[in-house]
């Protein structure tokens, strides 16, 4: 089975290089563009079976750092 | 006093953080990241500068789990003393030994220059060389340096007295200047300016000596 784990920076973190990337979007005339939030993306190859609880353990414990940053599991 | 010096791959601040607590006087040893436990009798653990793993994941993160990470964790959980600098503040705090987080810089640029900090306290070993308003000047060197914190952690860092050094002038966008904090029992210190490369003339200025010196002094008559 697979899994994705989405890591976000968590509402109210400033986020400076999303603000960046708006920025820089703005310079190549792309207009309207009111925010933007950079995070990231990590694919798992898990064995069959293994349950989401465990996968939420993983980011507690390390993919994500729960003082500043939010997650959503995706299992595919 | 004895103190040792943990090496991650990707350290590069371990030796001159050797060097440092040396001149102090301290006995020093150095401990590989894969090692499962202190030397005995250990006083300090120093958990130097570097890009441990490359910095993969999040600063600190990967050497956060290793090995000697658990062994570093217990020492302080049985009241042993700790210094974390620059890629060791970031792997204490994602150990959980100090609160908060570092955050890319604001600017979004690697920093390297001297800054001035402020002594925000003198209340705790690592301090107690220094006056409490006393401005010094260490190096930073980091990407990563700026420090967050939510409301309530920052509200118990100053009610408690636990931030150790602010910034004079603000580089990386920390919250509330904050440049190194300690820990509830103010055994623990994590700043991302390098004292270690402050002291000796040859570095340009030597005011990391009193945080070393004043370390020493405590923890030989503790």
């Amino acid at each position: 089975m697979k899994a994705r784990v989405h890591v976000m920076l968590k509402n109210g973190v400033l986020d400076p290089q999303g603000a960046a990337i708006q920025h820089a979007l703005g310079s190549l005339g792309f207009s309207g563009v009111e925010a933007v939030r950079q995070g990231k993306v990590i694919e798992l190859d898990l064995a069959d079976g293994t349950t989401e609880a465990t996968i939420a353990q993983m980011c507690d414990k390390l993919l994500a750092n729960v003082v500043i940053e939010s997650y959503k599991i995706e299992v595919l | 006093m004895r103190a040792a010096v943990v090496v991650f791959p990707g350290s590069n601040c371990d030796r001159d953080m050797a060097v440092a607590l040396k001149a102090a006087g301290a006995d020093v040893q150095m401990v590989w990241h894969k090692d499962a436990a202190l030397p005995d009798g250990l006083d300090l653990i120093a958990v130097p500068g570097g890009f441990s793993f490359g910095d993969y994941l999040r600063c600190g993160a990967i050497a956060a789990q290793s090995p000697i990470c658990q062994a570093v964790v217990a020492h302080v959980n049985r009241g042993g003393y700790a210094l974390g600098v620059c890629n060791g503040f970031q792997v204490l705090t994602e150990t959980g030994l100090l609160p908060g987080a570092l955050m890319r810089n604001a600017g979004l640029k690697f920093i390297c220059k001297d800054v001035g900090l402020t002594v925000a306290t003198s209340d705790s070993a690592f301090t107690e060389g220094y006056h409490a308003g006393d401005v010094v000047s260490f190096p930073v060197a980091h990407h990563d340096g700026s420090y967050t914190a939510d409301a309530e952690t920052l509200a118990t860092l100053q009610g408690e007295d636990r931030i150790a050094f602010t910034y004079a002038s603000n580089p990386n966008g920390s919250l509330g200047d904050i440049a190194g904090v300690l820990s509830e029992n103010r055994r623990v210190l994590g700043m991302m300016p390098h004292p270690e490369r402050a002291v000796d003339a040859g570095h340009g200025g030597t005011d990391g000596q009193a945080l070393f010196g004043g370390l020493l002094g405590q923890l030989t008559n503790a």
